[in-house]
């Protein structure tokens, strides 16, 4: 059988993919023995005129990680979809958005302005702000156009699959790689995961019925063991969380954030977060329900920390 | 999923709807929609000629879903649903959009209406399409009802349906069943003494085979649902054994200790082992640990030496009974208001201020001055004067009319005029004088001498500015029918106060899962069409814990309840609910953040599997748990994500 070739790439990242792409480890033997890697920027040199120059659809795989923030990821995206049997937007990034998706509460103005000029360590009273087009004696330099809203893989160019994850579990990642590589995919579409169930089913916690009079931070307590970290207080995303990670934060006494996204089928993580959140708040009373819910600090970095361009929100209305 | 052919008709709803929504416009706009197969429009959509319009094109056309838009679906949906299903369509392939209610009658601007009208019709059809049959469920009713109260509206109700054959188990907290009614004196406007009219309907009530009384007990857990209800009652310890005693009556004879009466509102006494009044049914003294001295100070046991049945029984202890009922009927009255908080009419601050249920005891024959109409001293009043709406009609207490108030205040005039020489004001706002006979008793006692003063009562003070008024309470207010500032000196004043909600309603409310308005009484189905159904099928409301009323209301209230008891028990079923929860299993993780939302206590979670699961007979579908359910393992049939996405695309058209 002919060895697969594989595209690795990253847009609106933070690296954190490709190391989870190397934790597979001695697996990355298996691998290499199936497949070629064809473009990889963070490990191999292989320039962008050379992935232009390949013919249509001759990548068979491409895992594409980091969300769409400017033109050239773009540009990267489309090309890489032309050239690729499979696209697989790899991390939440790619997936939902992501951290890098949070900007979606500003816009370009506000967040160069922000970058820019009020950060305390910059100094730059001339309000020099990039551009897209610059003169120089050489000849016209450019760099890619920072754009006012943060897209998913999704809504830049059709994907096949989903490896869920910031960044995605080993077991997940090779979940999908031997999927590649044995051929037996899965229907187009699928979140490649070892659940479609919430985190919860993978928590060893005890659950029960919820009551919560108090949300505290994660520095604020330390959690008894056994016990669901959301009857505790704590923001435990797991219920509104895809499971299949094995819910290593919750057993390491943090609460789940929400990287794998939502469970099979629910179409807002946040929205279902939040209302679950609501559900569990144990008054009736109005200012007290004020009190508790003024506990949870940063509504939108706790629900949709992961998936704020993935949401029917999407971004913050600027006016 | 089958090709959808939907049908849209559009109801002008006389002038209702087509005064401001150009209909034939919709209708226009409705064909052109994706899959309507035909449009149409039509005067009334709910006449037969409508209902048959669908039927036809059902028929004809092959339709497979269809729309009405009309009026609020609370109002037709079961009639199209039914049309829909007479002509061989599951009914729930059938979607209603909303173009009365929520459209033409909330706007005069014509273009507007129409452009909802419009974006309502296309959620509709686009919702429809989705829309899944669905199928409903029977379950059978248990014939027996359980009636929770028992004044004059329990009695009654269960002595109707004991009288149709079935049983009844009539619980009441207090040691005997009677009731508010059972304290007065007579009844407005006919005079009947309450007692001689009350009383063979308890004891009716006490011997009839078909019910069984749980006096002295109290309703601590309901579940269930209508036509299976397991209700568990604690039957407080009597210290008195109901078989063996025989109601002799000696033990209280000669028990030697004294408490207030509760009956008589602390205007007599009774004795430590005790029945509230003599025609107690059941005739079954209860010993009152806060006053016996045996339990006090472990010494006396006079009631056990001289009871000959060996019917005390100091050890007894509180018994926990479980009952499986099919209906519930809720009869648990009012309270009077305290006027204590309105210090200004000096109740509890001077002695001969009295409360009308007060001055019910008192003028009772049976009741601590023997019916004589006396002052604290126990000299006879010369002047007494009636304050009306004494904590309703008052925004700082009760917003609402309690209703009888009026009418009990012109009974008092009758009876303190036939019992003593006394001067008789009456200080009120308005006479409502509404019922049967009520404005011809206020006629004729207006030819008694009564003194009508029209004006709210500002105070009620022993500062006297005359020698005229000295010794006596001065009621001081306003005539707004003379317009001048008046001081009425009087001897005894008698305070009609408001009905208001009971004190433990609200727990009341939650252990049955019914609902209260804003003024605290259980709200009713429909405040016109179903006044004594509540929100929870199978629970039904009668007498004063609805809202304040006289006893003919309450007793035809109580006809009511029981009549909606029976023709359930007669049809000996129910159908449930098919627009219910579900929960995947395959998806439930198990979290359990929907296992307390639930209203009706459907969802359990089933241990070993690790999963919560849904009782669809106990279901209402009200969609709480959908909503917080984090993984959208829960689905509301009839209610799902694809319909309601679908639905509020079609609305933003």
């Amino acid at each position: 059988m002919a060895k697969l070739k594989i595209a690795l790439y990253w847009a609106a990242s933070c690296g954190g993919c490709e190391i989870a792409q190397l934790q597979i480890g001695d697996k990355l033997l298996k691998l290499a023995e199936a497949a070629d890697i064809v473009f990889w920027p963070v490990a191999i040199d292989v320039k962008y005129k050379d992935v232009e120059a390949m013919p249509d659809k001759s990548i068979d795989v491409c895992l594409f990680n980091g969300a769409i923030r400017n033109s050239e990821q773009e540009h990267m995206a489309k090309m890489l979809r032309e050239k690729s049997k499979v696209m697989i937007a790899y991390g939440s990034c790619a997936y939902e958005g992501c951290i890098p998706g949070l900007a979606n509460l500003f816009n370009r103005e506000l967040i160069f302005e922000r970058a820019y000029v009020e950060t305390p360590s910059t100094d730059n009273k001339e309000r020099v702000f990039p551009q897209t087009k610059f003169k120089v004696p050489e000849g016209e330099l450019t760099i890619p156009e920072f754009y006012d809203t943060v897209k998913t893989l999704r809504q830049t160019v059709d994907v096949d699959y989903i490896v869920p994850g910031c960044p995605p579990e080993e077991k997940t990642t090779w979940l999908a790689l031997e999927a590649l590589i044995t051929g037996k995919l899965p229907p187009k579409g699928t979140v490649i995961s070892h659940s479609v169930k919430a985190v919860c089913d993978d928590c060893p916690r005890k659950k029960d019925v919820k009551k919560v009079k108090k949300f505290y931070r994660t520095f604020e307590i330390i959690p008894a063991p056994e016990v669901c970290l959301l009857e505790q207080g704590l923001l435990c995303a797991g219920v509104a969380t895809r499971g299949g990670c094995g819910a290593p934060c919750p057993q390491a006494n943090m609460p789940c954030t929400g990287c794998y996204g939502p469970v099979e089928g629910v179409i807002d993580q946040g929205a279902h977060f939040l209302s679950a959140v609501a559900s569990v708040i144990d008054s009736n009373d109005p200012e007290e329900i004020q009190r508790i819910i003024d506990d949870i600090r940063d509504p939108v970095g706790t629900f949709y920390r992961y998936s704020l361009p993935d949401s029917l929100l999407r971004r913050a209305r600027i006016r | 999923m089958e090709t959808p052919k939907i049908g849209v008709y559009v109801c002008h709803c006389g002038s209702n709807i087509a005064g401001t929504v150009d209909v034939q416009q919709v209708v226009e706009f409705a064909k052109k929609l994706d899959s309507v197969v035909v449009a149409r429009e039509y005067k009334f959509m709910c006449s037969d000629p409508g209902q048959n319009m669908i039927k036809e094109d059902i028929k004809n056309l092959k339709l497979n879903r269809v729309v009405v838009a009309s009026c609020s679906p609370l109002l037709h949906e079961p009639t199209f649903r039914h049309a829909v299903q007479e002509a061989g369509l599951n009914p729930y392939l059938f979607e209603m959009a909303n173009i009365r209610e929520q459209c033409s009658w909330t706007t005069e601007d014509h273009e507007k209406a129409t452009e909802k009208a419009k974006a309502l019709v296309s959620a509709a059809v686009k919702r429809v399409r989705y829309h899944q049959p669905l199928e409903t469920k029977d379950v059978p009713v248990n014939p027996a009802t359980l009636i929770v109260g028992g004044g004059i509206a329990g009695i009654q109700a269960a002595l109707e349906i004991a009288d149709a054959g079935h049983k009844v188990y009539l619980v009441e907290k207090d040691p005997s069943i009677g009731g508010h009614m059972i304290q007065f004196d007579k009844t407005f406007p006919t005079l009947d003494c309450s007692a001689c009219i009350l009383t063979p309907k308890m004891t009716s009530a006490g011997s009839h085979p078909n019910i069984e009384l749980m006096t002295y007990s109290e309703v601590e857990d309901v579940s269930g649902f209508i036509g299976n209800f397991k209700v568990r009652v604690r039957k407080k310890a009597r210290f008195v054994d109901e078989e063996k005693c025989n109601g002799c009556g000696v033990c209280m004879e000669k028990c030697p200790w004294k408490a207030p009466s509760e009956f008589d509102l602390g205007l007599g006494e009774r004795k430590a082992i005790y029945t509230p009044f003599p025609q107690a049914v059941p005739n079954i003294p209860v010993i009152d640990k806060e006053h016996c001295v045996y339990f006090l100070r472990g010494r006396c046991r006079a009631c056990e030496k001289f009871c000959e049945r060996g019917a005390i029984d100091f050890e007894q202890q509180d018994k926990i009974v479980e009952l499986e009922v099919g209906n519930i009927i809720i009869a648990t009255g009012y309270d009077p208001f305290d006027p204590t908080p309105i210090v200004k009419y000096g109740y509890n601050r001077y002695p001969n201020v009295y409360t009308a249920l007060e001055f019910e005891r008192l003028c009772n024959a049976a009741g601590p001055t023997g019916g004589k109409i006396v002052l604290r001293d126990g000299s006879e009043p010369k002047s007494v004067a009636i304050i009306h709406c004494v904590g309703s009609r008052d925004e700082n207490y009760h917003r609402y009319c309690s209703r009888v108030c009026c009418m009990y205040a012109l009974k008092y005039s009758h009876l303190i005029k036939e019992k003593t020489e006394a001067d008789v004001y009456q200080m009120y706002i308005d006479m409502r004088c509404f019922g049967k006979g009520y404005e011809e008793f206020y006629e004729r006692l207006s030819k008694e001498g009564v003194k009508f003063i029209r004006g709210k009562v500002a105070e009620v003070t022993d500062r006297a500015l005359t020698d005229e008024e000295k010794g006596k309470l001065i009621v001081c207010g306003e005539d707004t029918l003379l317009g001048t500032v008046i001081r009425v000196p009087v001897d005894m004043v008698i305070l009609c106060i408001a009905l208001e909600p009971r004190s433990d309603a609200k727990q009341v409310a939650q252990l049955f899962r019914i609902s209260q308005g804003a003024d605290g009484f259980f709200i009713e189905r429909h405040p016109k069409l179903d006044p004594v159904a509540t929100m929870t099928d199978g629970i039904f409301i009668a007498g004063c814990c609805q809202g304040p009323k006289d006893i003919p209301d309450t007793v035809a209230q109580a006809s009511a309840a029981a009549t909606r008891v029976l023709s359930l028990i007669s049809k000996g079923k129910v159908e449930l609910e098919a627009t219910v929860a579900v929960i995947d299993e395959e998806k439930c993780s198990g979290c359990r953040v929907c296992n307390i939302l639930c209203p009706y206590n459907a969802i359990t979670f089933i241990e070993d599997k690790e999963v919560s699961r849904v009782n669809e007979a106990l279901c209402k579908g009200c969609g709480t748990c959908v909503a917080a359910c984090p993984s959208a393992a829960i689905t509301h049939k009839h209610f799902t994500t694809e319909e309601i996405m679908a639905e509020i695309e079609g609305v933003l058209v």
